[in-house]
């Protein structure tokens, strides 16, 4: 989380001094979600992810100074430049793709849980997506097949009661999410997306779940995001679109999963302030070498603009 | 050798591909009814078993994302659609996805789908279940579109889209089913990207896709009675676009028509003109003329219909007026 929470914040600066372009959307205030239920995968299993996919990707293990060298558009970004903050992967740990269109992913991800049924192996998938994503047509789609063919995947939802700046409360008559899973007979949970160990616990029951042929599962965390939508502070042309009041926000920094989580281990002496802070510092450190490692990293050979349109 | 049906000859080279290569899958709408897929399908559920074959509810965009999901952890799937207008259902699957891909992910991953549909034109079915439109997928850079019009091509271009690790969009017309020609038994790949000669001429190039191959070799024939030499060349890909051997025949005949079965606005008969005006402008002694659908949709009645659908004596019509400027 703390890896998440310091590499997000990290683009920030970055990003208002122009030195990163492309549209980052942070995934400050969530970390909870992909820490707890990456935590509870093996390398193997596959995610897929959407716009806000930092935290995906890390949290499975993908490489920082590839992730930060991708936010830049540099040659050995994750993407080797050509896709941005919003298209990232890495296939080597199980990160099988990140794109902005929403709830684009989420029908992918169930073709890779059906390969896995179709090959007989013991893996599982995850789809995360956002509750924007539930207004999309493919994503009941999706369930219904999924569910129809007993698939390994978790369809995991990021609930953060904001489509970009329309509130849950314009798009759905209810927020409850969840419930969408009932009538194709998906198992269904609801949890504190801000509490880790809750995330992980429900994650781990619904892996074993599909592991064992009970998929698909469908699991709704409830989150807030602490930045605006796309950037640190939705400021697009000067016009700041961030429309949500300061007492929530306020409200929700309360919630926020990394002190709550941190205040837990102190509490019951798990570990100690002092251990805490060297994992700061030494993320802190991590995160300024992906900068550096990044700032002189070449950008892509302009002569190359064609290459990979189709593989060779 | 033994004579093989259009449909049939999609259906062996199916029924070869999942025999040799377990990674390969059928699926979509209508897999398991003849109704839906004519008889290409013929044999392989009870063969291969419902996990490969795998008929599936009325949902274009998830199935058409389940095999390109499928496809991007190591699967080869194709994913059938037995009327081209359903697929706009899927488009955010074929054009999002699929296609960027391999590009947007910096050759990191990539996709081996056949996305398969299937063209039903004709009978009075009307504007939404008639349409060819390759001509939007050809549009799209990182799909690849391949058009057969012959059984041997049928096969042998559906074991190559399998083969291929990239998106490739399989389109065969349903009017071309029940032709029949030689086809071999064994396994073999016609290239995409290479077009081939099917009659050869030194008077006008006449370039066409799919079935109009089929009118574009009676027109040639019919124009051949009257002295007029013909060299009818079948594209059999659409993109990648063989222009050298196009840009040949030009070269010799230094005339052309195309005859293409999409819309005349912005489709192919319109890319392959551009292509040939950029190229080898000097070697034509006249205008290019275009074969293709008015720019209506497709009507019902019969009266509408023989008007709607160019035929031999449209191609004859066009070639004539070229030869004449």
């Amino acid at each position: 989380m703390v890896r998440i929470r310091l590499c997000e914040e990290s683009f920030v600066e970055p990003i208002l001094s122009g030195q990163i372009r492309c549209p980052v959307h942070l995934y400050s205030g969530q970390e909870a979600i992909a820490t707890g239920v990456c935590a509870a995968l093996f390398e193997k299993d596959y995610v897929f992810g959407s716009h806000r996919s930092h935290g995906h990707y890390l949290a499975k293990g993908g490489d920082m100074r590839e992730l930060v060298a991708e936010i830049y558009c540099k040659e050995p970004g994750c993407s080797r430049g050509r896709g941005g903050s919003m298209h990232i992967i890495a296939p080597e740990i199980g990160m099988a793709g990140s794109v902005p269109i929403v709830a684009g992913t989420i029908s992918l991800a169930v073709g890779a849980a059906l390969a896995l049924k179709i090959k007989r192996e013991k893996r599982i998938t995850v789809s995360f997506f956002g509750d924007g994503a539930a207004g999309e047509g493919v994503l009941y789609e999706s369930l219904n097949f999924a569910a129809l063919k007993k698939l390994p995947i978790i369809f995991a939802c990021e609930n953060n009661f904001y489509s970009t700046h329309m509130p849950i409360r314009e798009c759905r008559p209810e927020n409850n999410i969840f419930k969408i899973g009932a009538p194709f007979c998906i198992q269904s949970y609801r949890v504190d997306g801000n509490d880790v160990l809750k995330v992980y616990e429900v994650t781990k029951h619904s892996v074993g779940l599909c592991r064992k042929g009970l998929g698909p599962v469908f699991i709704e965390f409830m989150t807030y995001r602490l930045r605006g939508h796309v950037g640190p502070n939705d400021n697009i042309q000067e016009t700041y679109t961030d429309i949500r009041p300061k007492e929530e926000i306020a409200k929700w920094r309360k919630k926020d999963p990394i002190r709550r989580f941190q205040a837990f281990l102190i509490k019951n002496r798990i570990i100690r302030r002092e251990t805490l802070e060297r994992i700061d510092r030494e993320v802190e450190e991590e995160v300024k070498e992906a900068h550096e490692f990044a700032k002189e990293s070449p950008y892509p050979n302009p002569n190359e603009l064609t290459k990979y349109v189709f593989k060779e | 050798m033994r004579k093989l049906s259009y449909s049939l000859a999609i259906n062996e080279a199916l029924h070869q591909m999942m025999d040799s290569d377990p990674s390969v899958f059928l699926i979509g709408q209508g897999v398991k009814s003849p109704w839906y897929v004519g008889n290409t399908a013929k044999g392989l559920l009870e063969k291969f078993g419902p996990e490969r074959v795998i008929d599936t509810p009325v949902s274009e965009n998830a199935i058409t994302g389940t095999a390109v999901g499928a496809a991007l952890v190591g699967m080869r799937p194709v994913v059938v659609h037995p009327r081209v207008d359903f697929m706009m259902y899927a488009m955010d699957p074929i054009i999002n996805e699929a296609a960027n891909w391999h590009y947007m992910f910096g050759g990191k991953s990539s996709v081996p789908v056949v996305i398969w549909g299937i063209i039903n034109r004709g009978g009075e079915q009307a504007a939404q279940h008639s349409q060819s439109l390759h001509a939007l997928f050809a549009h799209v850079p990182g799909l690849k579109v391949v058009m057969p019009s012959t059984p041997y091509d049928a096969k042998g271009l559906m074991v190559a889209a399998i083969k291929d690790d990239n998106p490739v969009i399989y389109m065969d017309d349903r009017w071309l089913y029940n032709l029949e020609e030689e086809v071999p038994e064994e396994v073999y790949s016609v290239p995409i990207g290479k077009g081939v000669i099917r009659r050869e001429g030194k008077d006008v190039t006449l370039v066409a896709t799919s079935y109009m191959v089929v009118e574009s070799v009676k027109a040639s024939e019919e124009l051949g009675k009257e002295g007029v030499e013909v060299e009818v060349i079948d594209l059999r890909s659409v993109t990648p676009l063989d222009e050298t051997l196009l840009f040949e025949s030009i070269k010799k005949t230094g005339r052309l028509v195309i005859a293409d079965g999409g819309w005349k606005t912005c489709g192919m008969a319109a890319e392959i003109s551009a292509m040939v005006s950029e190229n080898v402008f000097d070697d034509l002694k006249a205008p290019i003329m275009r074969v293709t659908l008015p720019d209506a949709p497709a009507p019902a009645s019969r009266t509408l219909e023989k008007n709607y659908y160019p035929d031999f004596k449209t191609i004859v019509h066009a070639v004539k007026a070229v030869l004449r400027k």
